[in-house]
């Protein structure tokens, strides 16, 4: 039997149509606007003015604090201004918009293709250059990867989790990078060992993606410690408690992190960046994006520089598609609809989903009937009816007695919400309202 | 047989005796001694249990006046200053009377001045649309017309105009409980001092963009010109990153600058109509330029 999580989940259709297409370098943009909040924590502090020349992999931003991180430049040009610009939040926040002129790199960065297996870089050495490279986790929620590699006095890290499950539906970036550059990968993992001090890592692949899963348990016998586990095509396997759960049957405690349970979880494509900023000093200026959707007419995955407007990704795909409904940044359970397609790629873009409209329409909300399917779907075993409802009246004590901070906004209760309502919408402003409260009374 | 009743009557009343005893010391003991004039106040209070006041229901409000011993941070504003000098005479304290105030909206962008440029199909909040983006129009400063505000409103003061899609305070029904500021999360609705005949003069637009921008999203968008602070003769208006706002304390509804703004942004409400010189100025250019062409042919 295959590994999963033991409570709830759903399994959408799965439409991965970009799956078998190998990862294409998108050509360079004509313009790129780098957000300088890309992150969780605090946004960067710009370090480039109007007219300064940059390299590729220039600093154009600086880590703000110990959760922030560098932003730097992903292309060669002129920085045009700093200046509001509407990205992937739906709002116009700063950005630093460089005009493209060739592709000239900073020297410290090594371009060659080989592959260099071994770890010169003492622990300390490993944290800062991940620090320096502005490397965040790559899988979405976009949380500064040195925070995470900083384990605290007191706890103890005994394994490293690599996700690779890629749950959400429709994306195939880390699998193809998985198939691409695995090699890469593991060695990117070693690294995240050795920065962690710890001997075991464990990568869990969901079995939809059985070619990655062949290749990298033929790899891994050359890297002593990392182990491949399939697990079972369940959403939200990727998700970090359900993962550590269904690998090593440890729960993470309500409010707690997986260092609680002396884990540390990092996605396949954080693992890659790490091995390009340690091995080769290459900063995060790059990520793979998946460009798909279902009347898209070449469902493509490409190497997109970071500031690169959606615009260009769906043009190289074959243009928008006359059924277009919502274009969707990230995958159809978590992500998010764009309003504007002139958007740039961020550091925590995974995929750009174009749904046909018929698709796309949300469906017709009734009344709660009290048929538990969101109860028994919840992967963290919430109360998603009750939950919505508290939130609706503001009841935020109860909330926070009922657990939404505990909610990990997988969606799964909306989605097989038959009366159609709104579940998460509300549980996430309740949260949000909850997490307010909390703060405050830290104060 | 007597007897039986008898004993019964004796031991029940013993008991009933002793029980009464008991029950009157402890009465005495646990007494909760409470100020009747709590009950005096809340008897003066609305009712309305708003939360206006900043405490949780008008019973937690009179509780803590009655326990002050100044009334000038309380103000209850259903009741306003009649009920709070009401009040203040109960508790033998004095009470400043204060500017009574009524909700304002501040944006005009209903959308034939501002267009739709994406359409949200989400849950129907305020909230939620704004935690997910800027809206639908270009705009991310403006009225998102969901009506959180409406929902909020416990006097029936505030409703969505269906042509605009925006907000319109009820002034006579407003208690300025300032529910609808707290739940809007563009933070348009400001409460402002009521004058007289309810006049107002106010920028209607929350828009900090710069001119160019704010302009192209919405054409009654405070663009930042800064005429309005030149032409005020009681330097009222401030202009804070590309955005006017007329301080009510200071403006005595002179209308200068409504004339004056070239969007249109600041709006004035319930004055008689302008005096017919200043049409009569403002057509006689036209009328000339008419003869000439008469002239001419």
């Amino acid at each position: 039997m295959l590994k999963t999580f033991p409570k709830g989940g759903v399994h959408p259709e799965e439409g991965k149509y970009s799956a078998n297409s190998a990862i294409a370098t998108l050509p360079l943009p004509k313009t790129v606007s780098i957000p300088i909040a890309q992150h969780i924590g605090a946004p960067s502090k710009p370090v480039v003015k109007k007219g300064d020349k940059v390299k590729v992999g220039d600093k154009i931003a600086e880590s703000a604090g110990f959760v922030s991180a560098n932003i730097h430049s992903s292309v060669s040009g002129t920085v045009v201004k700093v200046d509001n610009v509407l990205d992937s939040t739906g709002y116009k926040r700063p950005c630093v918009i460089i005009d493209v002129e060739g592709d000239d790199w900073n020297e410290n960065i090594d371009k060659t293709e080989d592959l260099k297996k071994e770890i010169s870089l003492t622990d300390k050495e490993i944290l800062n250059k991940i620090n320096e490279s502005g490397i965040v986790g790559l899988g979405g929620a976009t949380f500064p990867s040195h925070v995470k590699l900083s384990v605290p006095d007191g706890k103890k890290i005994d394994v490293l989790i690599i996700n690779g499950v890629e749950c959400e539906p429709y994306l195939t970036s880390d699998h193809r990078l998985m198939l691409e550059k695995a090699e890469e990968m593991l060695v990117g993992i070693q690294i995240l060992m050795k920065a962690l001090s710890v001997n075991s890592a464990l990568i869990g692949i969901e079995n939809n993606k059985p070619d990655a899963i062949e290749h990298l348990t033929a790899l891994v016998k050359d890297y002593p410690g990392i182990e491949v586990h399939p697990l079972k095509v369940q959403y939200p396997q990727g998700g970090e408690k359900q993962l550590i759960k269904a690998l090593i049957n440890r729960e993470v405690p309500s409010g707690g992190l997986p260092l609680d349970v002396g884990a540390v979880v990092h996605n396949v494509g954080t693992a890659y960046a790490v091995y390009e900023a340690v091995q080769k000093n290459k900063p995060l200026i790059e990520r793979v994006v998946t460009l798909t959707g279902k009347s898209v007419q070449k469902p493509s995955n490409f190497m997109v520089r970071i500031g690169t407007p959606v615009n260009d990704l769906i043009e190289a795909a074959g243009g928008l598609p006359e059924d277009t409904g919502k274009v969707i940044n990230g995958g159809p359970m978590m992500g998010k609809a764009l309003n504007s397609l002139d958007v740039p790629v961020v550091k925590g873009t995974s995929g750009i989903l174009i749904m046909p409209a018929e698709l796309s329409k949300r469906k017709e909300e009734s009344n709660c009937i009290r048929c538990a399917k969101c109860v028994s779907v919840c992967p963290q075993g919430l109360e998603p009816y009750l939950l919505n409802r508290l939130a609706q009246l503001e009841k935020n004590d109860k909330l926070e007695t009922g657990g939404v901070m505990d909610c990990i906004e997988c969606g799964s209760c909306a989605y097989t919400c038959p009366a159609g309502l709104p579940l998460l919408d509300y549980i996430r402003l309740g949260k949000s309202r909850v997490s307010q409260i909390i703060r405050s009374r830290k104060q | 047989m007597s007897a039986t009743i008898l004993f019964t009557i004796i031991s029940l009343s013993a008991i009933g005796a002793v029980a009464a005893i008991i029950l009157y010391f402890v009465a005495q003991k646990f007494k909760v001694y409470e100020d009747p004039r709590i009950d005096q106040v809340e008897e003066l209070l609305p009712a309305a249990n708003c939360g206006g006041c900043g405490f949780a229901g008008c019973r937690a409000f009179a509780e803590a006046m009655v326990k002050a011993d100044v009334l000038s941070d309380y103000y209850c504003p259903v009741g306003g200053n009649e009920a709070m000098t009401a009040i203040a005479d109960v508790l033998g304290k004095s009470v400043e009377a204060k500017d009574p105030l009524v909700a304002v909206v501040r944006c005009s962008g209903s959308p034939a001045h501002r267009e739709r440029v994406n359409s949200y199909d989400g849950a129907a909040s305020c909230a939620i649309s704004s935690s997910l983006y800027s809206g639908e129009t270009g705009c991310q400063y403006g009225c998102l017309g969901l009506g959180d505000c409406v929902d909020v409103c416990d006097f029936d003061a505030i409703y969505m105009d269906e042509e605009t899609g925006l907000p319109i305070v009820v002034d006579d029904n407003c208690t300025a409980c300032g529910a609808c500021v707290k739940a809007c999360p563009n933070d348009i609705i400001e409460l402002r001092k009521k004058n007289k005949k309810d006049r107002k003069i106010f920028v209607s637009c929350v828009n900090h963009d710069k001119g160019g921008v704010a302009k192209k999203a919405c054409s009654v968008a405070c663009i930042g010109c800064s005429k309005c602070v030149k032409v005020c003769p009681f330097d009222a208006i401030t202009m804070d990153n590309f955005l006017a706002y007329i301080d009510p304390n200071k403006c005595k509804l002179c209308r200068k600058c409504v004339t004056e703004c070239p969007t249109g942004a600041i709006l004035e409400i319930n004055f008689p109509e302008r005096k017919v010189k200043t049409e009569e100025t403002a057509k006689k250019p036209v009328e000339k330029a008419e003869n000439k062409e008469q002239d001419n042919n």
